[in-house]
């Protein structure tokens, strides 16, 4: 049992760090329609900034500083250079375009600060905490504290100020939030700039597990299942989702994966997400769209 | 994908005469390439471009034709290679031809499995049925020896070679020729598909799925089809990329960089054609190569290999986006700017 508990308590905190990722997906979808598949690069972009910063002596507030105003200039740069060409695009061609996108920043990023692994230190001790015979993590622990933090700024930005309103009238419905006068592109700005810190934050904690490197910016894969069991349009949804994935492949991996020969976690998220959608279609919180001809 | 509107009307077939003689001159060309051009070009350009092409071909179809996003190409290439080498192996009697064709099948059939769940889900939810495809195949064939046969190395090559019917098709020109016979032969096969009802079919799903249901297009059954006939395409030409391109391959030649590959391959070219599939393919291979030149003329060396990797990366993806930004529909309406549209030919004089 306490195995059972200790599996489940492990796979529940790892799972919270999936959402993180999904949030920012889920935060771009909502707001511009966009799948964005970026979200990874950029995660991978943000941490290898501030890895190198402080690498280059620069402390670490200012390094978070400077990689957080470089993040929103490429907010800005996105829409400007790629949202706007290609506005009332199939939703198809936008998700290819990030793909393209992806490759452009991890290039670029790679290109200038190297692609070598490099270690990220964020001062948190990983020292196993005991809760009576059950041991668990304590960076974990913290992801998860921060993971909740960030839920709770983000639905008081949108439940609590004039952006945030704006921003869920853009999501509500577009035609109608530009005949009020929105400026959406500013939304659009605002909602990547958002997305990418969400991105620097889940960044900066998987690269202090696994390192900053190229395959940080995979994640993007185990955040995909995620997406699709909460749905597109969720935030709850990004978080269950990851609570789901996450205790679902801690547990796998632990009971089904020895009759399997092991390592199964790579698969095993996209097939629970398949029996989810045969389920439910469009995720447990996803919007079901009507359609009409 | 209701805004890719792309024309579903015949190639006009005036000037008969003239596409005869155009084609005539390409199938020469064809069949003398081997001699103009050197080993090298042979084994590392145009070999595998037309392979590149086979697969865009096959992803083309299901993508480009019936609209169902697929994140795993190489999920079925991989299948279609494995099973190309267990049947060599482990039935030695079937001739590799025969052998080629039963892994395109098996590799369809696969493809059919993991069709079945876009008749319930649509659109972006989708890509996962394809990525677990993807992540599946290559977990399997790497966990289970049987697959490689215990090899050391994990890699999978063929004992025999590509020798059939008593010819020999290991050198450059056997390769080539082998590879340009099924590629062309499954080019001919598309060709008609698309045109007929199925491949009607498939556009009206594309279009709109909802629409094509209440005219009665059967969606259920073109979708699956769309799916096993690309796999069955991408099947062989994944045993092709294996063992008429790579000689020896592992899970690492199929993985999710392939996938990606092979989208490309079709946004540049142009989806819902099929001679975008070869421009896709041309445009990639040619790419790399083109920069190499490029950098090494301009930089003379003093660029190192790691960087020059993710330059390479960035204008790819540069060129990715500024072809959907300027011209969604590929290299394909590019290079076909006649068939522009207001001034299309009709078949019939009206």
């Amino acid at each position: 049992m306490n195995m059972f508990l200790e599996t489940l308590i492990g796979g529940l905190l790892a799972g919270t760090m999936y959402s993180l990722v999904a949030i920012g997906f889920v935060l771009i979808y909502k707001a511009s329609g966009v799948f964005n598949y970026a979200q990874g690069s950029l995660l991978l972009f943000g941490a290898l900034t501030f890895v190198t910063l402080t690498d280059q002596g620069v402390p670490a507030l200012g390094a978070i500083a400077l990689t957080i105003a470089l993040l929103i200039l490429t907010a800005i740069a996105i829409e400007k250079l790629l949202l706007r060409p290609l506005t009332n695009r199939s939703p198809m061609t936008l998700f290819m375009a990030t793909l393209g996108l992806s490759y452009v920043v991890e290039g670029v990023a790679q290109g200038i600060m190297g692609s070598q692994v490099r270690a990220l230190n964020l001062g948190i001790d990983d020292l196993p905490i005991f809760l009576g015979d059950i041991m668990i993590s304590q960076f974990d622990l913290i992801a998860a504290a921060v993971a909740l933090a960030i839920v709770v700024v983000l639905s008081l930005l949108f439940n609590r100020t004039r952006i945030g309103i704006q921003l869920r009238g853009v999501a509500d419905d577009t035609r109608a939030a530009l005949s009020l006068g929105i400026d959406i592109n500013r939304i659009w700005q605002i909602v990547w700039a958002v997305a990418g810190l969400v991105g620097l934050v889940a960044g900066l904690l998987w690269g202090a597990r696994q390192g900053v490197q190229f395959s940080l910016s995979l994640v993007v894969l185990k955040a995909l299942p995620v997406l699709i069991i909460g749905g597109f349009t969720s935030i709850p949804g990004a978080i269950v989702g990851g609570l789901i994935v996450g205790a679902g492949e801690s547990l796998a991996e632990t009971y089904i994966g020895p009759y399997l020969g092991g390592g199964i976690t790579p698969w095993f998220a996209y097939v629970l997400a398949l029996v989810f959608l045969f389920i439910r279609p469009a995720g447990l919180f996803g919007e079901r769209q009507i359609e009409r001809v | 994908m209701s805004e890719i509107n792309l024309p579903a009307a015949a190639e006009p077939v005036d000037s008969i005469g003239l596409k005869a003689l155009g084609v005539a001159a390409a199938i020469a060309v064809l069949l003398a390439a081997p001699f103009l051009a050197s080993e090298y070009w042979i084994n590392a350009i145009i070999v595998p471009f037309l392979i590149l092409s086979l697969a865009g071909l096959g992803l083309n179809l299901l993508t480009g034709y019936a609209g169902q996003l697929s994140l795993g190409a190489g999920a079925f290439m991989m299948v279609g290679a494995y099973a190309t080498f267990s049947l060599q192996l482990r039935v030695p009697d079937l001739p590799l031809p025969l052998a080629l064709i039963v892994a395109g099948l098996i590799a369809g059939a696969v493809g059919l499995f993991f069709g079945i769940p876009s008749t319930r889900i649509k659109g972006f939810y989708l890509i996962v049925s394809t990525l677990a495809a993807q992540f599946f195949f290559e977990w399997l064939f790497l966990k289970f020896p049987w697959f490689y046969n215990g090899n050391s190395s994990a890699t999978i090559a063929l004992s025999r070679g590509l020798s059939f019917f008593g010819l020999d098709a290991n050198g450059p020109h056997g390769r080539y020729y082998l590879t340009l016979g099924i590629v062309a032969l499954l080019t001919l096969f598309s060709f008609n598909l698309i045109r007929g009802q199925t491949g009607r079919n498939w556009m009206a799903i594309r279009d709109m799925d909802t629409a094509a249901a209440v005219i009665g297009v059967p969606v259920f059954r073109a979708k699956l089809q769309a799916f096993a006939v690309s796999s069955f395409i991408l099947g062989i030409a994944g045993a092709l990329w294996a063992f008429a391109y790579l000689g020896s391959a592992s899970v690492q030649s199929f993985g999710l960089t392939r996938s990606y590959q092979i989208l490309f391959i079709i946004i540049i070219g142009g989806l819902g054609t099929i001679r975008g599939a070869y421009f896709g393919a041309a445009f990639v291979s040619l790419l790399p190569l083109a920069l190499d030149w490029l950098f090494q003329h301009v930089f003379s060396g003093h660029v190192d290999a790691g960087l020059l990797q993710n330059i390479q990366k960035a204008i790819f993806g540069l060129l990715i986006i500024w072809f959907l930004i300027k011209e969604p529909e590929g290299l394909a309406r590019l290079l076909g700017l006649r068939r522009a549209q207001g001034t299309r030919r009709r078949l019939f004089p009206s």
